[in-house]
């Protein structure tokens, strides 16, 4: 049994698809420059099409998390750290920190993202503690 | 003569029995509801000219609803059961659209592979599901970040949830009445999702809830204790469980909806004798004292100590035992803010669990967490 993985759409496809290459992507508008995540269809400030994908740093810093001890299914192993990421340039994405033991998380704790591979289809981007930090 | 606002009335408060597991079919519980309602206000099905009445699992909705009141109805009202559904109704008597409406929801049969957290609680969205979210990490997520901007302690949150379970201990129709609740016993409470406890997150139950909206005018003809709409607001930032609950985004989610209820009112937070707030879990009660002004931002924590929300407090909060204690019914328990916040300002509550003189209520619905927050003010006397 494994963890349910993401059904992409035609508008997330890109970023899944750069995970598989170790990519972290993020649309930019091309128009007034707003990062965009989760993706969309247009740009959430000004409302173009004019998005296009951006790779970020895939650094950045714990802005909140949570250690889970309920599991949301049982295909998660608890404890485990849900995490929000305030990446470097500026926007910000839902995963969960791995290497680092609950305990030892705290908020501003200087992490980067750690792929792993989780079927032919799906990669996924998850956190770990900066190497140099 | 056109109306507003002011000149609709609540006339109608019905709970159906709660419970853990009903064993009640949802068209049952939800006919239940209604008939609960209608007595309430002293009002036949024939004399219902606008009905919002619907069920979680099975999707019973309004226009099917309207032909089991025999066809009376002209309007139906699709807003979810809670707040919504209520200024829906009030808008629609409010702009001429129908005199009177029943709101009515009921859940149950939907709890029943344990090995996972409740259904409604799992996100399916592609960029939350797979980091294992549910409904108290999207929350803890708020709360964490609370805590490390302002210091909010622990024992905060836990005197949150000991003061709602303790009114619902107290409370004979609360799934979870007798059981009794210390702050120490919350802190003691397994770890669900840091910071919050086992008691510090609502319990999952069955049940149903209805009212009666009609205008003011109406409301004098009928047996029934009137309470009336002063004011009421939504504040809505994007769907639940897709993006990340960003704290400096959606931390204050709710100070629309408050602003607008209070200014439609002409009154201050001071003027609110018992605040039904939305409590699914412990730490959002004080998030929204905040946001709704009865403190300033980041003294939540602190405006909770000292017995001030309990029975007998200043300001008492979640009366009937709230979704922590008293039920939490799908959605039905968004309705069940308003409707006890009714049974409140009429007296129908359990001595120890009563307001002396309560003359104003607040009602509040949604969360941080989920990204949306609405209010509404009920008046024993009109505005
Ligand atoms: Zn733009």
């Amino acid at each position: 049994m494994t963890i349910p993985l993401p059904r992409k759409t035609p508008v997330s496809a890109p970023h899944w698809e750069a995970c598989q290459d170790g990519r972290l992507l993020v649309q930019r508008c091309t128009t007034c420059d707003q990062l965009v995540f989760i993706p969309r269809p247009g740009c959430t400030r000004c409302l173009t099409e004019t998005l296009e994908w951006t790779e970020s740093s895939g650094l950045g810093t714990v802005y909140s998390y949570t250690v889970v001890h309920r599991p949301q299914r049982p295909e998660f192993e608890a404890p485990y750290v849900v995490a929000i990421i305030a990446l470097d340039e500026g926007w910000h994405m839902l995963t969960n920190l791995v290497d680092i033991a609950p305990d030892d998380v705290s908020i501003g704790l200087a992490v980067e993202v750690a792929f792993r591979v989780m079927s032919d289809e799906i990669t996924l981007p998850y956190f770990r503690p900066r190497a140099s930090a | 003569m056109a109306r507003n606002l002011h000149d609709v009335a609540i006339v109608g408060a019905y709970h159906t029995e709660q419970a853990k597991r009903l064993d009640v079919a949802e068209p049952a519980l939800l006919l239940d509801a209604m008939r609960g309602g209608l007595a309430s206000a002293g009002l036949t099905a024939a004399e219902v000219d606008g009905v919002n009445a619907s069920t979680w699992v099975s999707g019973i909705h309004a226009r099917e609803a309207v032909q089991w009141l025999g066809g009376h109805p002209c309007w139906t009202g699709t807003g979810s059961p809670g707040i919504e559904a209520v200024l829906e109704a009030a808008s629609a008597i409010a702009s001429g659209q129908c005199d009177t409406v029943l709101i009515a929801a009921a859940q149950s049969g939907e709890y029943q592979d344990h090995s996972a957290t409740v259904s409604w609680t799992r996100p399916s969205n592609e960029f939350v599901e797979c980091w294992g979210l549910y409904t108290a990490a999207e929350f803890a997520l708020i709360a964490q970040r609370h805590m490390h901007v302002y210091g909010t302690k622990p024992e905060a949150l836990a005197e949150v949830a000991a003061a709602i379970r303790s009114n619902g201990a107290r409370n004979p129709e609360a799934v979870m009445f007798g059981r009794e609740v210390t702050p120490e016993d919350v802190l003691a409470s397994r770890m669900v999702a840091t910071p919050f406890h086992l008691f510090d997150c609502c319990i999952n139950s069955e049940g149903g809830a209805s009212l009666v909206l009609t205008t003011s005018e109406r409301a004098r003809d009928l047996d029934a204790d009137p309470v009336y709409l002063l004011g009421g607001g939504m504040d809505r930032q994007g769907m639940s469980y897709t993006a990340a609950p960003l704290f400096d985004l959606h931390g204050r989610v709710g100070e629309r909806a408050g602003k607008r209820a209070f200014s439609q009112a002409g009154l201050t937070p001071a003027a609110v004798d018992v605040a039904e707030i939305y409590d699914p879990f412990s730490f959002e009660v004080i998030r929204q004292l905040e946001v709704m002004g009865f403190c300033g931002y980041g003294e939540g924590g602190d405006f909770v100590m000292d017995g001030r929300i309990r029975t007998g407090g200043e300001l008492p909060v979640a009366t009937n035992g709230g979704l922590l204690s008293y039920s939490h019914a799908g959605l039905a328990q968004m309705l069940q803010k308003v409707t006890n916040s009714v049974r409140q300002l009429r007296g129908e509550l359990p001595d120890a669990l009563t307001v002396p003189d309560a003359k104003v209520a607040l009602a509040t619905n949604g969360g941080a967490g989920a990204l949306f927050c609405d209010a509404l003010l009920l008046g024993k006397e009109p505005a």
